[in-house]
């Protein structure tokens, strides 16, 4: 393999970690999104309709 | 990568989510809704009258189907939030090595339960409806760490090999508990505590089993999706 191809090489596999690593971070913002709508929001009428999940899962609910 | 973590944690997520509300809806929510009678004062336990007893039966979980369609829809958003976290705690892992597989997937499930419902239970055990507590945004903020450094720990646990993880894992899980969950000074409960102490240990066992089925769901299209 010459230098050129290795520093080509060395790119692919930066650019594919990089990719994984928006994925893991857009995995983790997209739970905390939907665990703050469904667990934490105050708003009353997700606080109504969640109530029943909210105590049954434990979380701190009013 | 990013179609692997989108399809095995909406998948798995609403899958386990489904079948933990059927859990909750036979084991838990009974439970919440006879408390919501003694809440409302409907039913009184030590009443003023002399009786210390009060009447043991759960409303029928019939009677208000629309609540529990709501709550199987959360309880469905809940757990794929839940599996987000979870797989990309196996994308990290799997970056790191180590493969997955449906025992390990078991197993991260049951931590799952340790760190989000059993280790907070130990300084703020789950509340009936009716129970009067300290203020709640303390009581989430205080929840939100516990799980975090919970987590931690059990990382360090399974993770980490050296020896120092011996000292820095049980300092991660205790102090949470150390530093004590945000209480009140007095006891204000309505409910009879053989209905509190029943609802808490529920609560635990359906998390439990909850979390198992989410973490082998999880493992399960995570592995097959590798390989498509």
């Amino acid at each position: 393999m010459n230098e050129n191809a290795k520093a080509v090489a060395a790119t692919q596999t930066k650019a594919r970690i990089d990719a994984d690593m928006m994925g893991i971070a857009g995995a983790v913002l997209l739970g905390l999104t939907l665990l703050f709508a469904a667990g934490f929001a105050q708003a009353s009428i997700l606080h109504d309709t969640a109530h029943d999940m909210r105590h049954a899962m434990s979380f701190p609910c009013h | 990568m990013l179609r692997q973590i989108l399809t095995s944690a909406v998948f798995a997520g609403v899958a386990a989510g489904v079948l933990a509300a059927l859990f909750q809806l036979w084991l838990v929510v009974p439970l919440i809704m006879e408390a919501e009678l003694f809440e409302s004062g409907q039913r009184v336990h030590f009443a003023t009258d002399g009786s210390t007893q009060s009447d043991r039966s759960a409303p029928s979980v019939w009677a208000e189907p629309l609540r529990h369609v709501y709550t199987i829809g959360f309880s469905a958003v809940t757990f794929t939030a839940y599996a987000f976290f979870m797989v990309a705690g196996f994308a990290l892992a799997a970056r790191a090595g180590h493969v997955i597989t449906l025992h390990r997937g078991l197993a991260w499930g049951l931590c799952g339960a340790i760190a989000v419902v059993i280790a907070p239970a130990v300084s703020m055990p789950p509340e009936l409806p009716g129970a009067i507590g300290a203020e709640v945004g303390p009581r989430q903020m205080w929840y939100l760490t516990c799980v975090i450094l919970t987590m931690l720990g059990l990382v360090q646990i399974a993770f980490d090999k050296r020896p120092r993880a011996l000292i820095t894992a049980p300092i991660f899980l205790l102090v949470p508990h150390i530093i004590g969950a945000p209480q009140l000074d007095t006891y204000f409960g309505v409910a009879p505590a053989e209905l509190a102490s029943e609802f808490v240990a529920r609560v635990m066992g359906v998390a439990l089993i909850s979390w198992a089925l989410l973490g082998l769901f999880t493992a399960y299209f995570w592995t097959r999706s590798e390989e498509a």
